[in-house]
């Protein structure tokens, strides 16, 4: 893939391996400028990876090859050293991640983390006014989140905050620096639905307000569609499907997006009031099937499955499987 | 499973008189004297409440921040009453500081209250002392949240599920692990191995399986899909009505989860700063929620129709914003 005019960040190609190990195979996608996609799949699946692989922050032992390109900066971020990542991460790539209690420093008061992401970079790039300047914008950032009593907050420490003030204070810092792309890996997974509600609308208002790219990973996906314009569906350490999020959710053509689609809507039950399931669990890392790594899992699984199954449409809109679905699932 | 002893190792639903068979056979030990079969005794239909909540209140003391002011205490419940009846599945909703998982605690016992009564099949069991409390751990137990918290590491799943039975002196243990193991789908080899072995799903159905080894009337739950992904929420959630059914379990169910618990539970208690702000029946309280703060929850939680058909973020937040503590509008 080669960037477009509009493209902020494009992944092409990407494989993770520990050892002999294939993590993640050919990941690739495409973000526009603005644009909301969603990556969904179980745990296991190869999603936080995948966020983890473009940020380079990948654990000790994971090795990756492939292509990342970030608008506006020259060559494959995978191969950019350490210096270039610390420069690019929280001020033109950042994230929010799932548990703010481990992400932020528990020594910290919540005010000083969010000034010092801007002092970081302030530095590097040799702009940026005093620390007074920075301790104001840290408060209107916090504002900004809509922190209630946001100058009481800053001068907390994290394990004063409840769940959903720490995840603002995340999302505080992660804005900062106005990002061009803005990757939250479920972000509202351990809060209440009430302040997940709050959250979910700060993060799309955060990435509007600053015209950034968004890919937002969850395994919700009410909430990946309460929140996207686009999705894509991992299973395997693949990418099995992706499109619009109307299509996706309504006409699903991969057997486990519609599985997945099936099992997330509790109002479906058939006559003896159980649900649709799956069959079968998440094969551990390492341990999935060659050629269609669904297919140890599938009611459509034939022989041909044995060999890896191109992909089939357009790289936004299309899958990865030889028996698709080609009609709405029937209504329960 | 290798299982040397000649007993049929069954892989058969029990049958309706299970219950009163199990029953009988454990009403001889126990030391405890005659079961008590007085109001609310007997297995579906039977009337009464198996399990009785009274004005319950339980505060929790502060840590001392000051030498010289008194740490203040936390009502996690204030005055709860509920009462559920034999054969129920009652669902439990409310948000993180509700008093839910606190009162799931005080009706398994594993916690006093500060006043209040918590009654079982009759029997007082607030405030009683854990050696007279065998007649409810036989017939009472607990699924909790996080299967990978709640399960011994160093124990193999064999030892963790018929742990429940060592301690009540049953006998026949492998026999009922191979009937257990089936019961809640886990393959035979399972009892060989470590919870670390398993997935997060899997770990659940472990810890469904040593609840149900005493063969229980009354099964409570702590979100016990939480912590899980949908499509094995959805097993989970399968199994565990399979189970309700087949064993005619009364099954109380708490979640912060109004939409599982929709699904899942008969009858619904909404509960918010320690207090019940709404109770009835599923369809009334799901679909004519009379109290703000239960549509607030209702409207809070993102569905897949809803979103398709246009329902953003913002009116998510706008509708869950009503009354919220943290978030004055």
């Amino acid at each position: 893939m080669t960037a477009g005019d509009e493209d902020r960040l494009v992944v092409d190609g990407l494989d993770v391996r520990v050892g002999p190990v294939g993590l993640l195979h050919d990941v690739g996608f495409r973000l526009r400028a603005g644009e909301r996609v969603g990556l969904i799949g179980e745990s296991g699946s190869g999603k936080s990876l995948t966020a983890l692989a473009i940020m380079g922050l990948l654990p000790e032992g994971l090795a990756a090859s492939g292509h990342v390109g970030l608008a506006g900066t020259d060559g494959n971020l995978l191969a950019a050293g350490d210096a270039r990542m610390a420069d690019l991460r929280g001020r033109r790539v950042s994230m929010v991640f799932q548990e703010p209690m481990t992400a932020l420093n528990p020594l910290m008061k919540a005010g000083d983390q969010v000034a010092e992401v801007l002092a970081i970079h302030a530095r590097r790039g040799g702009s940026g006014g005093s620390g007074r300047d920075r301790d104001r914008r840290a408060l209107d950032l916090l504002d900004a989140v809509r922190m209630h009593e946001p100058d009481l907050v800053r001068r907390r420490y994290p394990h004063q905050l409840s769940g959903g003030q720490r995840q603002r204070v995340m999302l505080a810092m992660a804005l900062a620096n106005e990002p061009d792309v803005l990757i939250c890996d479920e972000p509202t997974t351990a809060l209440d639905v009430t302040v997940q509600a709050q959250m979910l609308d700060l993060i799309v208002e955060g990435a509007r307000e600053r015209d950034a790219s968004l890919l937002f990973i969850t395994h919700d996906l009410a909430v990946v569609a309460t929140v996207c314009d686009r999705v894509l569906v991992m299973y395997g350490g693949r990418i099995v499907e992706a499109g619009p999020v109307q299509q996706l959710f309504t006409a699903p053509r991969h057997p486990y997006t519609r599985g997945l689609v099936a099992s997330s809507d509790l109002d479906a039950v058939d006559a003896a009031g159980r649900l649709p399931t799956i069959p079968g669990v998440v094969p551990a890392a390492g341990t999935f099937p060659s050629g269609c790594v669904f297919r140890t899992r599938c009611e459509r699984a034939t022989d041909a499955c044995a060999e890896p199954p191109p992909w089939t449409g357009q790289p936004d809109d299309g899958h990865a499987c030889i028996h698709p679905y080609d009609d709405a699932p029937a209504t329960p | 499973m290798t299982d040397p002893t000649p007993h049929p190792t069954s892989s058969e639903r029990p049958a309706p008189g299970f219950r009163g068979d199990a029953h009988t056979r454990r009403g001889g030990g126990g030391g405890d004297g005659p079961r008590d079969d007085g109001p609310g005794g007997g297995g579906p239909g039977g009337g009464g409440p198996i399990l009785e909540v009274v004005d319950l209140v339980r505060s929790f003391r502060r840590p001392r921040t000051s030498l010289f002011r008194s740490p203040g205490a936390v009502e996690a419940l204030r005055g709860v009453s509920l009462e559920v009846r034999a054969g129920q599945r009652f669902g439990i909703v409310g948000e993180s500081g509700s008093g839910k998982s606190t009162l799931l605690r005080l009706m398994a016992a594993l916690d006093q209250p500060t006043s209040g009564t918590v009654s079982f099949r009759g029997r007082t069991v607030s405030g009683v002392p854990e050696r007279r409390l065998g007649f409810l751990r036989d017939d009472l137990q607990v699924v909790f949240q996080d299967p990978m918290g709640s399960l011994d590491p160093r124990m193999r799943v064999a030892d963790i599920i018929t742990e429940p039975l060592v301690a009540q002196g049953h006998g026949d243990r492998d026999a009922r692990l191979a009937e257990l193991l089936d019961a809640v789908g886990l393959p035979d080899g399972a009892g060989r191995r470590w919870p670390h072995q398993f997935s997060g799903g899997q770990r659940q159905r472990i810890a469904i399986a040593r609840a149900l080894s005493t063969r229980p009337r009354v099964l409570l739950a702590d979100e016990p899909v939480s912590a899980l992904d949908v499509s094995v929420r959805a097993q989970i959630l399968n199994l565990l009505a399979d189970l309700v059914d087949a064993y005619d379990l009364t099954l109380v169910f708490v979640s912060h989860d109004l939409t599982v618990v929709r699904h899942l539970c008969d009858t619904i208690a909404v509960m918010r700063a320690g207090e019940v702000v709404e109770t009835g029946p599923t369809a009334a309280v799901a679909d004519d929620p009379q109290h703000p703060y239960t549509r607030q929850l209702l409207g809070a939680v993102p569905t897949l129709q809803g979103a398709l058909a246009g329902r953003d973020a913002a009116t998510l937040a706008r509708r869950a914003r009503a009354d919220d503590p943290e978030e004055p509008s």
